[in-house]
């Protein structure tokens, strides 16, 4: 029987190993992985890389993350928030590394990477800082530049309800990167509210299919907002 | 000579968005012009966080940390509304599927370069978000500014000195003072407000520009 669910959230990112680039659901803190981040903080891993959309939000989820010392690098659109003062501090002192992407590049490179496309070419960010250095092409008489995959080790996302075999639906907006994250990465670790029986997912809602997804850990959403 | 105040403009570019069209206001001023589309006319407000549809926002203690528009407020889903992920979010704004997007700027170049996410300041942190996918992406890129900075200099430029968001993507400015219109030869004024004459504007902006003749 295939039983992709844990039972606890530390055997869920147990062996995410130093180094590792970790994608990370979320916009703002809709859709983000709070307890999974927890979960991560309280193993230890270090030397990160991490892709978000943004680069925290006061000191909670991806700003605890950030604020342990343990991410070398962010890959991210969006860092600087009325409340993002744990990543701008680390960012003053020089102690965490910034990749600035467009977000459409940001999503489309996740895409790639998950769809098995080794490159390709996008309008967004031609003629700008963010495509300096990077290979352009006329195509059909409009200017692209080449952009490339970003490759995780580990996703941790959050949805609403999975199933066992990892079939996965969202809730409203925090849906956001939790679809393309999770066939990006070599290993996708989901938290949900709720772990319901096979059967009960509707599959013309289905949105990810369980194939992308290798752990599933139930945490209710009341925890959730207590958590929170 | 009476400047329109950020809600008049808002009100004016809501003027020109018509019924059916998918659109995508951006954070800040723009985010405004929703105020003012009459309810009667049906248009589909876009948020690339991965909705369309999106309605006002809630009545207080009614939000929902989990339903937010890009600004990470909370907003509410009319009828008919629906949720996406982000690759399909930015699929609509870079292939060409939303019919207007409303953007602030920095500056503005007279060949429609836009300028609005990176100061450029040794400091500053930058931070992009989609403003370059929905300024290469939507089919007509409406600017939303004052013409002159705090300190009287013209945001209507040559050449911009910020760091660029799109190239050659500008369709239309609204701004305080006139609305103007990005073509192929060239910034053609199409309104200005009331008591404003055509010398003066060119004499504030400080690149070449024509008077659009009414037909």
């Amino acid at each position: 029987m295939v039983n992709k669910q844990v039972a606890t959230i530390q055997a869920a990112v147990a062996d995410i190993k130093d180094g590792a680039t970790v994608m990370i659901g979320g916009f703002g803190t809709a859709g983000m992985p709070s307890e999974l981040i927890d979960a991560l903080i309280d193993q230890g891993a270090r030397d990160l890389t991490v892709v978000n959309n943004n680069a925290g939000n006061g000191d909670i989820g991806l700003a605890a993350l950030l604020k342990t010392k343990r991410v070398r690098k962010i890959i991210c659109s969006f860092p600087r928030q009325s409340d993002s003062y744990v990543f701008d501090a680390l960012y003053r002192a020089g102690e965490i590394e910034l990749e600035l992407v467009p977000q459409g590049n940001l999503a489309e490179r996740i895409s790639a990477a998950g769809s098995g496309i080794g490159a390709f070419f996008t309008p967004t960010g031609f003629g700008t800082l963010l495509a300096e250095g990077k290979e352009t092409r006329v195509i059909n008489g409009r200017n692209y530049v080449l952009e490339h995959p970003i490759y995780a080790d580990v996703a941790l996302i959050k949805a609403l309800k999975a199933d066992r075999w990892g079939n996965l639906v969202y809730r409203k907006t925090a849906r956001n990167f939790g679809p393309i994250m999770a066939r990006a990465a070599k290993s996708t670790i989901v938290q949900v509210e709720e772990v319901v029986e096979l059967g009960q997912l509707d599959p013309e809602v289905i949105v990810t299919p369980g194939i992308f997804v290798n752990r599933v850990i139930a945490i209710p959403r009341q925890s959730v907002a207590k958590a929170a | 000579m009476k400047r329109m105040t950020r809600d008049e403009l808002a009100a004016r570019v809501a003027k020109d968005i018509p019924e059916g069209a998918y659109v995508n206001l951006g954070i800040g001023a723009p985010t405004r012009v929703a105020n003012y589309l009459p309810v009667e006319r049906e248009i589909f407000l876009h948020s690339e966080n991965g909705l369309l549809g999106m309605g006002p926002a809630p009545a207080k203690g009614e939000e929902d940390p989990e339903l937010i528009n890009a600004g990470k407020e909370p907003v509410t889903l009319l009828a008919g509304g629906c949720f996406f992920h982000h690759g399909d979010s930015f699929a609509m704004m870079r292939g060409g599927h939303l019919d207007i997007c409303v953007l602030g700027a920095f500056q503005v170049s007279v060949n429609g370069d836009l300028a609005n996410w990176h100061t450029g300041a040794p400091d500053a942190i930058p931070a992009v978000g989609g403003a370059m996918d929905l300024a290469i992406g939507a089919k007509q890129v409406f600017v939303m500014m004052d013409l002159l900075t705090k300190t009287g200099e013209s945001k209507l430029v040559d050449k911009c000195t910020y760091p660029l968001t799109g190239v050659n993507c500008v369709n239309r400015i609204y701004s305080d003072l006139a609305v103007i219109d990005v073509t192929p030869a060239g910034l053609e004024v199409i309104e200005m407000v009331e008591g404003l004459r055509f010398d003066e504007l060119q004499g504030m902006l400080k690149v070449p520009m024509t008077l659009k003749v009414a037909a």
